[in-house]
């Protein structure tokens, strides 16, 4: 079965055009992203593989990417992915207890998805926002200076 | 204050090509475009500023662009590190939000003295808002004829491109960030070769912080002398802090160098009502920890920094009262390095390992009393033993820390639990 799609390798190819000739294999982190996206945040081993054939690289140098960086799900993941800082900055403005209001109230625990799948919890390191602790990203937002009624208006609306 | 990668922070659309013209932007640009300026005239100027890379090492700027190979006819790169993950500091991700056109024009005028005809700006994965400022302001630079291949029947060519990262820290590291963007593992290089001979794709290649190429078009256009005299003897011009922590207002100031730090402090709103400053970590948190008494007397340059017993690094500036456990504080920056490192040394990564678990144990009251000797052992083979910086920037940490708390640490192995009682 094809995983990457034809719309997926459209917007693959708008990234290897900005790496020379013979370098394509630049816009596999990219690559990685895209087709994770439109597998329900997962990246699978087979969705690696095909990456690879792709971009004509070998499996392994996709695979070695796809497990070093942190962006990437190889477990199943919520439909939307809470990360949440918890370095210095945000720690010292109270993110702890904001991560447990969070998995108290809707009975999730740090790594895991919630029942209804909407949504997954990572802890995370200092997302360069640290102006705005305690803060979290949920999908492509920054949402920043959080408290627990912040937390839950953002959940509210999270669908 | 925000007279130059901030100059425009207070106007509407303050990120749009229209503004940025508006207040100058593009002017150097254009006039090296037109044949009046010389890549020896702009390092000249450059070196007169005295700007140095605000990354974290502090390397002069004019004098790391003198060192590319420009008249060798190999394909040459400019890189912007746009990576910043550094804990405490978010001052390129505004810089690219509010002025992404002066981060352009920097690295086309280092194109251009480097001789460099592609620049990549490496901006971390979750980035997307910046990311997004940035792409929009390359569409406008390209669609005004500023960008691109014999610009403006220049002869000159210079295309840019943004790369994004996923979330490793290591990737800020110039060659790791280099390995990243050839698409593979961000793992150091041994250096030698230095990337102005061997970079991206094995050509010379030269990378600059964000903001220090956002600095570039406004100290050209004002002059190095004008930059230099904002700031001090040895830290010319103005600097982005970014403050946070325990702090009423926490900001990103753009200030002369040489700025009081309590001046700073107040900048910020201050501490919160009833508290009092206890430390402070002026760059960064692979810096060194200072107490409240050495930061309340010192100022903000590299030299002050230094004299105090720190570094001014990026300029992260993290502020803790008198409610900080420094137990907890040091096992969370533990955690992080231990978290981010590539793993390619031994003493880094089982090095890094060992701090975390020993912290991590008194945290949990199962330290002992041995335990301080053999964290500030660890840290010390740590130290100076590794390929890249992430290793000392691990140590460096556990040293000032146990060195100015270690009454603390000490307390906690005694009691199992914390001497702040807030
Ligand atoms: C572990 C580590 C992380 C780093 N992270 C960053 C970063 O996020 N941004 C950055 O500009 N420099 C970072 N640096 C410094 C870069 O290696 C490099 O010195 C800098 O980008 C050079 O630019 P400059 O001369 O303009 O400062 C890091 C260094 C190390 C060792
Ligand atoms: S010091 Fe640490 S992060 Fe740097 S290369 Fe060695 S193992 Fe990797
Ligand atoms: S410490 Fe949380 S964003 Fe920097």
């Amino acid at each position: 079965m094809m995983i990457i799609s034809d719309n997926a390798k459209k917007q693959i190819d708008v990234w290897v055009a900005k790496y020379p000739a013979g370098r394509q294999s630049s816009a596999v982190m990219e690559a990685l992203k895209i087709v994770q996206a439109e597998n329900e945040n997962l990246l699978t081993p087979e969705a690696i593989s095909e990456v690879a054939d792709y971009l004509k690289m070998p499996k392994i140098a996709a695979a070695e990417v796809a497990t070093f960086y942190e962006n990437y799900n190889h477990k199943p993941a919520g439909k939307h992915v809470i990360r949440f800082c918890h370095n210095i900055s945000c720690m010292l403005n109270g993110a702890d207890d904001l991560i447990d209001y969070l998995e108290q109230k809707h009975d999730v625990k740090v790594g895991e998805v919630t029942k209804d799948g909407r949504f997954s919890i990572k802890k995370v390191e200092c997302l360069g926002a640290c102006v705005g602790a305690p803060m979290l990203q949920i999908d492509d937002i920054y949402h920043e200076n959080l408290t627990e009624k912040k937390l839950d208006e953002i959940l509210y609306n999270l669908r | 204050m925000n007279e130059v990668c901030f100059k425009n922070l207070n106007k509407e659309n303050c990120w749009s090509l229209a503004v940025y013209e508006a207040s100058g932007g593009y002017k150097i640009w254009r006039k090296i475009l037109q044949g009046k300026l010389t890549p020896e005239q702009i390092i000249d100027e450059l070196k007169a500023s005295g700007l140095r890379g605000r990354g974290g090492a502090g390397f002069p700027t004019g004098l790391k662009w003198s060192f590319m190979p420009r008249k060798s006819d190999q394909q040459k790169y400019v890189v912007c590190n746009s990576d910043e993950g550094e804990p405490g500091t978010c001052k390129d991700r505004d810089i690219l939000r509010f002025n992404p056109h002066a981060v352009i024009e920097g690295m086309a005028i280092g194109g251009f003295v480097m001789n460099a005809s592609v620049g990549y700006n490496y901006i971390r994965g979750e980035f997307m808002e910046p990311f997004n400022r940035f792409e929009a302001a390359l569409k406008e630079a390209y669609s005004a004829g500023l960008l691109g291949k014999n610009i403006s029947n220049s002869n000159i060519n210079f295309d840019l491109f943004s790369h994004l990262g996923a979330g490793a820290y290591i990737c800020g590291e110039e060659t790791a960030l280099l390995e990243s963007l050839e698409g593979k593992k961000g793992q150091p290089r041994f250096k030698p070769p230095f990337p102005a001979n061997v970079g991206l794709f094995g050509q010379p290649t030269t990378i600059n912080n964000t903001e220090s190429f956002a600095s570039v078009p406004e100290i050209l256009q004002k002059g190095g002398k004008w930059f230099a005299d904002l700031g001090v003897e040895n830290s010319g011009g103005c600097k982005l802090f970014s403050v946070t922590g325990h702090i009423n207002k926490p900001a990103n100031f753009e200030v002369p160098m040489g700025l009081a730090f309590k001046d700073l402090l107040e900048m910020a709103g201050g501490l919160r009502p009833g508290r009092k400053l206890k430390a402070v970590i002026p760059g960064g948190s692979s810096t060194p920890l200072l107490t409240a008494k050495a930061a309340m007397a010192m100022n903000m340059d590299y030299d002050s920094i230094e004299a105090a017993g720190s570094m001014l690094g990026a300029g992260s500036v993290i502020i803790m009262d008198d409610s900080t456990c420094m137990v907890k504080t040091l096992t969370r920056l533990a955690h992080f390095y231990y978290d981010e490192s590539c793993g390619q040394c031994t003493p880094c990564r089982e090095g890094t390992g060992w701090l975390y678990r020993v912290l991590r144990r008194i945290m949990d009251g199962q330290g002992k009393p041995e335990d301080i000797d053999l964290l500030l052992g660890v840290q010390g083979k740590i130290m100076g033993n590794t390929i890249c910086a992430l290793g000392d920037a691990a140590a460096i940490p556990v040293e000032s820390f146990i060195r100015l708390f270690r009454k603390e640490f000490e307390y906690y192995i005694e009691h199992g639990e914390s001497m702040v009682k807030i």
